[in-house]
């Protein structure tokens, strides 16, 4: 029995001249969530955008369910329309109203009936406690409410896995958990996806596996438990010691503050 | 009353013959403008360095050079160096059309530019074709951007058209200074002709402002 979804297999991609991603293999199997951790410029925002065909991998190939999906030139779009993904800054298309973002891809990619989308979309929206936002324009709404509304976008189109590319890395702090519980309400629900994030506690309460990327290979991979209390890489220890640090001298910051 | 004379005999007819002809010729200049402007907007971003070159240097004449020398350039200097007998309002349109074309094509490469890179990519992630993310999200976005300065520029046009008089096209100033020749023994005769005319122009110009602050406000 087959249920990997993904499979990406020693790809390579390279920015005039600088090799991005260096041989990285990875599965993601049904259901599974992995985040992928690393320093900025480690190649995980590229990977995820070459999974769905954004940029156009050196060599390699990827494969969903039984199916490749690199190195095609022709109905690309046929592809993203199981793949779904979300990023950084929230792109809702500024034009179209919350459920008019919300029904383009489904009426127009996947020709169903807006009546019928309308409906799972509102249902979708109350969920993440949205539904009143739903004919408003997104310039009305936070930042936090727009990631919201890209999520559910994105999952609109039932796709078979979700790639998160840094999705609160935009947002102002205090609107940072109210996306991300979105996304483990997503987990719980047994969506399979690739999630590259900053927020360390976020990655190990939602992850099933954490992939740790730098220079464009995989140093280290393991379940959440093990790798952010017992890194076995010494570079992984040093990323993970750079997050450690900065809380540390926060606290300190705040005794002195008390001490004043 | 000077006022009068205008509705003495056809004046007030001649008159509106005359804003035909100014409105004729704005809205010829303003059509091909667009067309033309979309291949101009097209071609400044457009990899080619000679192109692009080309077309900044174009932009940049028609914004330094007065309208007027360009007609006369065209009406007298075409006629005298390449014998081409171009009628007044052939020349002006030609003319204009130069001038507009830059201009569009400017506001085009502008609004074309302005969308964010990121608006193509969340579109392509949806699965859809590139003619639907066309479709549906970059022209849009694009039109809404463009279409309040695309009026601003049009009602320009329909005002910078008065010059043809000067190259015997008898559009509606020329009629009412022909009005006010006609009526020389009475002193407002002028003025009041002139205020008519201020007055259609007003009338034509003023809704299409309208509407781009309009437009202008409900896209911000």
């Amino acid at each position: 029995m087959n249920d990997t979804i993904l499979h990406v297999q020693d790809i390579y991609k390279s920015f005039d001249g600088n090799g991005v991603l260096r041989g990285v293999s990875m599965e993601i199997r049904e259901g599974e969530v992995v985040v992928i951790v690393g320093p900025s410029g480690c190649g995980k925002s590229t990977l995820l955008r070459c999974i769905n065909g954004l940029e156009v991998i050196d060599s390699g190939s990827i494969y969903l369910r039984d199916e490749k999906i690199s190195g095609r030139t022709k109905d690309l779009h046929l592809v993203r329309q199981k793949i779904g993904m979300v990023f950084q800054s929230y792109d809702l298309f500024p034009h179209m109203k919350v459920m008019d973002n919300l029904l383009l891809g489904p009426t127009k990619a996947l020709n169903k009936s807006k009546t019928e989308v309308e409906k799972e979309a509102l249902e979708m929206l109350e969920r993440v406690g949205l539904k009143e936002k739903a004919y408003a324009l997104p310039r009305t709404l936070s930042g936090g409410q727009k990631q919201r509304v890209a999520l559910v976008r994105a999952m609109l189109m039932r796709p078979e896995i979700l790639l998160l590319d840094e999705i609160t890395a935009a947002l102002d702090p205090e609107m940072v958990s109210e996306v991300l519980n979105v996304v483990i309400d997503l987990a719980r629900g047994g969506m399979t996806m690739a999630i590259v994030t900053h927020e360390m506690r976020f990655a190990e309460a939602v992850a099933d596996r954490v992939v740790f990327l730098e220079d464009g290979m995989i140093m280290e991979e393991g379940k959440p438990e093990e790798f952010f209390s017992a890194p076995k890489t010494q570079r992984a220890q040093h990323f993970l010691q750079s997050f450690t640090y900065a809380s540390k001298r926060d606290k300190k910051s705040d005794k002195n503050n008390f001490e004043d | 009353m000077g006022i009068n004379i205008l509705f003495k005999g056809i004046n007030f007819q001649r008159l509106m013959g005359g804003l035909w002809v100014t409105l004729r010729l704005a809205l010829i200049t303003i059509g091909l403008s667009c067309v033309f402007g979309l291949l101009f907007g097209m071609l400044m971003l457009s990899k080619r360095k000679t192109a692009t070159v080309i077309c900044r240097l174009w932009l940049e004449i028609v914004r330094f050079m007065p309208q007027l020398v360009l007609l006369y350039i065209v009406y007298f200097g075409f006629a005298r160096l390449f014998g081409w007998d171009l009628d007044g309002e052939t020349s002006a349109v030609i003319v204009f059309t130069f001038w507009g074309t830059a201009e569009m094509g400017d506001l085009i490469r502008g609004a074309l530019t302005s969308i964010p890179r990121h608006q193509f990519e969340s579109a392509a992630a949806l699965g859809l074709t590139k003619v639907q993310i066309y479709m549906h999200v970059l022209i849009p976005q694009a039109l809404r951007r463009l279409l309040p300065q695309a009026i601003n520029l049009s009602t320009r046009i329909i005002k910078t058209t008065a010059l043809v008089k000067m190259i015997n096209v008898t559009e509606v100033l020329k009629v009412g200074q022909q009005i006010i020749g006609q009526f020389y023994r009475q002193p407002d005769a002028a003025f009041w002709v002139y205020f008519v005319i201020f007055l259609l122009y007003f009338l034509v110009c003023w809704p299409f402002s309208l509407l781009a602050k309009y437009l202008e406000k409900r896209w911000a």
